[in-house]
């Protein structure tokens, strides 16, 4: 099976490319690519004004299964990825049973290579139940195949514990991916404290719950030498820490995910809980860090934080709603009308944030398009502009924080290992 | 009626959203309702055949008997849902409440909620008008309106008045109507509070803020004093009762440096002893029990406002809103 996409914008900035090209793909891998291709090929895609990447990697995304198939499936989440330019997704083990064992591990794995569409990493817990009480088994996980260990959703509160984890990962050569929160800080809070919370009437997530966990993990990362990775930064201040933190040469990674370089807690004022997100959306200057990281690189990556509810879970009081929204099917699309259309980053820092931040951060071979590397590749048309309704979701959940907006550039094809996998009508 | 505005929307959800010309307005036929409420036949036919629904998911008996008499004196049909005769216990949401209401044939809705925004859910998804009757810490419209027309009733005015609100600012809906009413009528706000209990940007919706109950005191030309509860379970600090009655509790003692004829307000019920000294919600400067009056003159006109608006073949019609 040979595909050629022609004369589409490539952007590989791992390889610092940026220029219009052919791509020939052949066998489950990039064959070749240059300024004109003249090869045959059983599939050509016209790709001229639009934009060619590598398949975007997406370290953060519940896929809910086992456990909460009515939010979501392996093979939903997989569909939605496939439909947002998302080639790979790192599964969050937060299901029900929680990754935190070697049966439960080998129990996604064989959901996985049944159902996914779409490339899935397995991440697993760092403590038993996600209690924040005893540490995982590290090394069997790691030979189960997890990539990643993190309790996400929560944090250790424990040092002890979270040194312990720490450890017991560097070991096993496993990622620490840390949800930042100090759950004896953020309380019942439900949006972000300030002058929101105060108008709206709600309990307010103080900015520390997050930016003294940052700093906290920092530190015990810096005692255990374990690299850590920062899910979902929301805080100019944790962008600040994480800089100082790289600047000393540590390994510390990040993350932040659309709706925090796109939406303020202004967002908020009907009390609409596809707003209702934890972190909390914060305001105009935390916005401005998300952006000023993902420029400088203080923030390694973009990822969705994926967190599909169902309508019952949402479309209720906001106190008693779910945290959290879907995002693989808008990801790159409001990175293009937030970051790219308003002059913010250009296509290859995107990219890189995309694609290039993540595999590095996970030590993945892929993200990139150099010749003999697996072709896992998006078409990407910059110029539509659609609407996001709830109907247009290929995921099994629809609570967009970016419903009825319009949104600038759509994947024309998704292509997986040589595959076309995703076209759209 | 002066006021040229009508009065346009389905539900009143909050003081927040309303202009000063709305608020003139129900203020104005609030007024012409508590003539209403003094004859000796205290009723007047104008929700004649309309059904109001009062569903109330926290305990109250003032506001929602305030509101079942103005219904009344209007005419109207009253039902009254409280959480422990309801499904709600059985799990029901409150959308599906609401809509199952609707279904009844109902116009009104008039809902209390411990959750703020609730009554906004609400409102969204039924075509029925809802009136807010108190959402978690949000927002107490109703009770505003009453203060406000307890203010301008005696000081014949709200442009520029001088307001303070003592008590738990942060926790209180009744704050929030009355800073968000008063400030767009012109009059001057501030708050009073433990440091603890201000909410944080509070000062951005335009009111001054203090800890010093004898600069709340100062050239006040009213005080509103907010209920204290202790019994609140939100996990964070809260000051004792004994140390709060010291530092913020009105006295006559502390009233002495005030305006002689310092307006004394309370949302009701009074914690005697804490907030405020019994004989200052007893003495002369309380205004407490009128207030409780107004409230109905006030509750009539927003039930009127608000059912009127929600006809459709009459909004064409009607141009001056309050004929009756």
């Amino acid at each position: 099976m040979k595909i050629l996409i022609r004369q589409g914008r490539v952007v590989d900035p791992a390889n610092g490319i940026d220029e219009v090209r052919d791509v020939l793909v052949d066998n489950g891998v990039v064959a070749d690519s240059g300024r004109q291709i003249t090869k045959d090929a059983d599939t050509v895609i016209d790709a001229a004004g639009k934009i060619v990447i590598p398949g975007i990697i997406d370290m953060h995304v519940h896929l809910r299964e086992p456990g909460r198939e009515d939010k979501e499936t392996v093979a939903t989440g997989t569909r939605a990825a496939l439909a947002g330019g998302v080639t790979t997704v790192l599964a969050m083990p937060n299901t029900d049973p929680a990754m935190d064992g070697v049966e439960n591990v080998r129990r996604l794995s064989d959901i996985v290579g049944k159902t996914a569409v779409a490339r899935v990493l397995v991440s697993g817990a760092m403590t038993l139940g996600r209690a924040g009480r005893e540490p995982v088994a590290a090394k069997d996980l790691k030979r189960a195949g997890v990539v990643a260990l993190t309790d996400d959703g929560s944090s250790v509160d424990d040092p002890e514990v979270m040194k312990a984890v720490l450890q017991a990962a560097k070991e096993a050569k496993l990622l620490v991916i840390c949800h930042c929160e100090d759950r004896g800080i953020s309380g019942r809070g439900v949006v972000n404290l300030g002058y929101m919370s105060t108008r709206l009437g709600l309990q307010g997530i103080p900015r520390q719950a997050e930016v003294k966990r940052v700093e906290r993990d920092i530190e015990l990362a810096g005692m255990t030498g374990c690299p850590i990775h920062i899910a979902h930064v929301s805080c100019r201040e944790s962008v600040d820490l994480i800089w100082r933190a790289k600047e000393k040469g540590m390994r510390i990674t990040a993350e932040t995910a659309p709706h925090y370089f796109s939406l303020t807690e202004e967002a908020l004022a009907d009390y609409d809980t596809n707003f209702k997100i934890n972190p909390p959306l914060r305001t105009a200057e935390d916005v401005a860090a998300m952006r000023g990281g993902l420029k400088d690189g203080t923030i390694d990556c973009i990822a969705s934080d994926h967190a599909p509810h169902t309508e019952n879970e949402k479309e209720i009081e906001f106190d008693r709603a779910e945290f959290g929204v879907v995002g693989l099917e808008t990801e790159l699309a409001v990175a293009i009308t937030e970051l790219i259309e308003k002059h913010v980053l250009g296509w290859p820092q995107v990219v890189e944030r995309l694609c290039v931040g993540p595999a590095r951060v996970l030590g993945y071979g892929r993200g990139h398009l150099k010749a003999g590397a697996p072709a896992d590749i998006a078409v990407v048309d910059p110029a539509a502009a659609w609407e996001v309704t709830k109907n247009g979701f290929v995921s099994k959940s629809r609570n967009s924080a970016f419903l009825g907006r319009t949104l600038k550039g759509r994947v024309t094809h998704t292509i997986l290992d040589g595959e076309v996998v995703f076209a759209r009508q | 009626m002066k006021t040229k505005s009508v009065w346009t929307r389905k539900d009143l959800l909050g003081l927040e959203p309303l202009t000063r010309e709305e608020l003139e307005l129900l203020l104005a036929t609030a007024e012409s309702f508590k003539e209403v409420i003094g004859r000796t036949v205290k009723k007047v036919p104008a929700l004649r055949g309309k059904t109001i629904v009062n569903l109330f998911y926290e305990p109250s008996t003032r506001t929602r008997v305030s509101f079942e008499i103005a219904a009344k004196r209007l005419s109207a049909d009253v039902i009254n849902i409280a959480t422990e005769s309801s499904s709600v216990r059985k799990g029901e949401t409150l959308i599906d409440t609401g809509r199952n209401i609707e279904a009844l044939k109902v116009d009104l809705i008039v809902v209390r909620h411990n959750c703020s925004g609730a009554a906004a859910m609400l409102a969204r998804h039924l075509r029925a008008s809802v009136i807010n009757a108190g959402d978690g810490w949000h927002e107490h419209p109703t009770q505003a309106l009453l203060d406000m027309f307890t203010l301008k009733e005696k000081l014949g005015r709200l442009e520029g008045i001088r307001v303070s609100i003592v008590g738990d600012i942060a926790h209180s809906r009744v704050a929030r109507s009355n800073i968000w009413g008063l400030t767009k009528m012109g009059a001057h706000v501030t708050v009073c509070a433990p440091p603890l209990l201000v909410p944080p940007g509070i000062e951005r919706m335009g009111v001054h803020v203090t800890s010093s109950i004898e600069e709340a005191l100062d050239g006040a030309d009213a005080i509103n004093v907010l209920r204290m509860q202790f019994e609140r379970d939100t996990g964070e600090a809260f000051p004792k009762q004994l140390e709060y009655f010291k530092t913020y509790g009105i006295t006559v003692e502390r009233l002495k440096k005030a305006k002689e004829n310092l307006l004394v307000m309370h949302p009701g019920p009074i914690n005697r002893g804490i907030e405020m000294a019994s004989d200052v919600a007893d003495g002369v400067n309380s205004v407490i029990l009128e207030q409780v009056t107004n409230g109905i003159a006030v509750r009539m006109a927003v039930l009127f406002l608000v059912a009127q608006a929600n006809e459709p073949e009459k909004k064409s019609e009607k141009k001056n809103g309050t004929k009756r």
